[in-house]
């Protein structure tokens, strides 16, 4: 009979629990502001996902890499880079992180360890694994941790870096966050396999592991045994978490090709007021977690109303920072 | 017919297309059931079915790949890709294998593929969903690239394309999709690759454009004209290959040539326009050969005023012509 698995100590289950209601009313809010225009372009939530992020970041050390895509507020926010920067750059202010240059999609914070969200599917996996190389080399005992979707291992680059990682044991782990659609083709119509990540892993002689990406202690433990595999030399993982997105795609995105009742089902099973049962039925005081739904609610107020009167980037702001003098000189 | 957007003229001739030539067939991510993110693809899939209408998985290198190969075989494949922004991975397969098969094979065999792919900014797209790709490609022997700038033209150049032996680049600029509006006649007709469009006479200074820019330098025509300035507008609508005729035919009539596109200014394809100018009209010529393009970084800003600042518009180009026309 299989054991029981360690029970998380419970400031990490309270950090979880903390980041995933961040990560939920962070979101929710970013969505009304977008209707409100406030928000342009456009936004790719991760309302749903909350459990792989907050999972994940609360096994990574502080100096850790987190790679992500254009559905990245909820790993930007898991890594502790605070809201009012990443609301002033939704609404593309000079305070934003990238001092409005860069909007929803690309959030980057780096002196968090948020090394970008990536809008090329595919283009980070390998630029993850070469800062997992690089600790590596300079032995600094960091770990690298690369999220993509599951659309994203139908393209060449997905394998490219698997492989090169598995060869060179490098401390890179692969985390899939399968939600089922790649926009708007559900995965299974587009690939060969039935499970895109963790039917693949075994040609890359690495473990098939695949997870429920709605268990947030599930999702954390999985992380920590294979950023811990990472960090103590012992290569890479891939990790295929199933997950759901309870919205659609993009902010144009209604999602309507999507079956009412797997929509019904899979929002049934929301990480978020999940946990919370789960935690209140291991002894939690309803009191305690409403402070912290408080708290992130007081977090996400706050931030938006420093980040609201914000002043837009001056024009001339364009053409600054293409080179490290801090302009974008074409000849000498 | 009434008028029809951009995206209508698109739309209807693939489906045209598709209904005359059983050999062409539509593929790229998502054009299938969801009929494009832009909807350029709406309803082919209802009404031609899953072997010729086809949602592929997420890798651009295997849809051209693919369509290269179909090409080479008997098929007409229009591949949509579906930001230009999102081509680089199908680099190697453009530019390596279908630019050269006709030359590798002697002749032997060639490729008659369109890639349709939307580009351009002004859409807050931000950094990844804004690029002008088109210079890329334009260096390239072997390829030719079409930017059409209006409904008709969209409808008559993509018949073009389909039906042309070799490989074609079609960009489309995003927001001229719903934004542009014109006649398309109900005919068969088409526009041929690689002819100029004299799209505003004038006789002071020759305005070179392309895509939402030949809309933009239209308007500029227009407030110049206020000024007492003629303008003559040349749209290009194939950059490669080149109506080096019409555009020199100006060029000499008016002595003068301002070059607008809306990629970066250094290495973009004004450039080449540039050059072919001086060395060719170079006797005609009263003033120096100007640009007026993007700035020199590498993505077009989210912010609202940092694009708008990016972006040529009317206005600016309205100030290149009228210093032009004053030198
Ligand atoms: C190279 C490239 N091709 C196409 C796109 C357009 N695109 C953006 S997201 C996406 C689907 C990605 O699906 P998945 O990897 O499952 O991630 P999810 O959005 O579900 O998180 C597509 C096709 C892109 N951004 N980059
Ligand atoms: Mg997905």
């Amino acid at each position: 009979m299989a054991s029981a698995p360690p029970q998380i100590d419970r400031e990490t289950q309270l950090r979880m629990y903390r980041i995933m209601v961040d990560c939920r009313t962070f979101e929710e809010r970013a969505q009304e502001l977008f209707f409100e225009g406030l928000v342009r372009g456009t936004t790719h939530l991760g309302i749903g996902q909350e459990a792989v992020a907050a999972g994940v970041a609360a096994a990574m050390r502080n100096d850790d890499y987190t790679f992500c895509t254009y559905r990245g507020h909820n790993h930007t926010l898991a890594r502790g880079v605070p809201m009012a920067p990443i609301f002033a750059e939704l609404f593309g202010r000079a305070t934003g992180l990238m001092g409005g240059k860069g909007g929803s999609m690309h959030l980057t914070s780096v002196k968090h360890g948020a090394m970008g969200s990536y809008a090329i599917v595919g283009a980070h996996l390998p630029i993850a694994l070469g800062a997992a190389w690089s600790a590596q080399y300079r032995k600094s005992g960091q770990v690298a941790v690369c999220f993509f979707g599951d659309g994203t291992t139908n393209i060449g680059a997905f394998h490219e870096a698997l492989n090169m990682a598995a060869v060179w044991k490098a401390p890179v782990v692969f985390f899939c966050e399968n939600n089922q659609y790649m926009e708007y083709t559900p995965i299974r119509e587009v690939t060969a396999v039935e499970h895109p990540a963790a039917d693949r892993a075994a040609a890359y002689g690495l473990d098939s592991i695949l997870v429920d990406g709605n268990d947030v202690e599930v999702v954390h433990r999985v992380a920590k045994t294979a950023i811990d595999r990472a960090r103590a030399g012992d290569g890479p993982s891939l990790i295929e978490a199933v997950t759901y997105r309870h919205g659609g795609h993009s902010r144009a995105d209604p999602g309507k090709y999507r079956p009412d009742d797997e929509v019904a089902a899979w929002k049934a099973r929301d990480p978020v007021p999940a946990y919370r049962q789960q935690l209140l039925a291991q002894g939690v005081g309803e009191t305690e977690l409403e402070a912290i739904d408080g708290d992130a609610r007081e977090a996400v107020a706050a931030a938006e109303a420093e980040a609201r009167p914000a002043p837009e980037p001056a024009a001339d702001v364009l053409e600054t920072q293409v080179w490290t003098d801090g302009g974008s000189a074409w000849r000498n | 017919m009434p008028p029809r957007t951009f995206i209508d003229a698109i739309r209807e001739t693939l489906a045209d297309e598709m209904r005359r030539d059983p050999t062409v067939i539509v593929l790229g991510e998502d054009v299938g059931k969801k009929g494009g993110v832009f909807r350029a693809t709406d309803g082919l899939w209802a009404e031609f079915g899953d072997d010729r209408v086809i949602d592929t998985p997420l890798t651009e290198s295997m849809i051209v790949g693919t369509s290269i190969g179909a090409a080479l075989n008997g098929l007409r494949p229009v591949c949509e890709i579906q930001f230009a922004d999102f081509i680089f991975p199908a680099f190697n397969q453009i530019v390596s294998e279908a630019a050269r098969m006709r030359y590798r094979s002697n002749n032997g065999y060639g490729v008659p593929m369109t890639i349709r792919a939307p580009y351009g900014g002004g859409v807050h797209g931000a950094l990844y969903h804004s690029q002008s790709v088109e210079a890329f490609f334009t260096h390239v022997p072997g390829l030719k690239v079409v930017v059409p700038s209006t409904p008709h033209d969209a409808r008559g150049l993509l018949r073009s394309s389909i039906r042309d032996p070799d490989p074609v680049l079609f960009f489309e600029h995003k927001k001229m999709y719903r934004s542009v509006r014109g006649d398309v006649p109900d005919t068969d007709y088409t526009v041929p690759l690689g002819k100029a469009a004299i799209t505003h006479p004038g006789t002071q200074v020759t305005v070179v454009a392309y895509g939402l820019m030949a809309h933009y330098a239209l308007e500029a025509a227009d407030r110049v004209a206020e000024d007492g300035i003629s303008a003559e507008v040349v749209d290009l609508r194939t950059l490669r290959p080149l109506d080096t005729e019409t555009l020199l035919d100006s060029v000499r009539k008016t002595g003068k040539c301002l070059i607008v596109y809306e990629d970066n200014r250094f290495g973009g394809y004004g450039a080449e326009v540039a050059a072919i100018v001086a060395e060719e009209a170079f006797d005609y010529l009263d003033g120096p050969v100007t640009r007026i393009a993007g700035p020199e970084v590498p993505g077009v800003p989210y912010n609202h005023v940092l694009e708008e600042w990016f972006m040529v518009n009317p206005e600016k180009i309205a100030e290149g012509i009228r210093t032009l026309a004053a030198y």
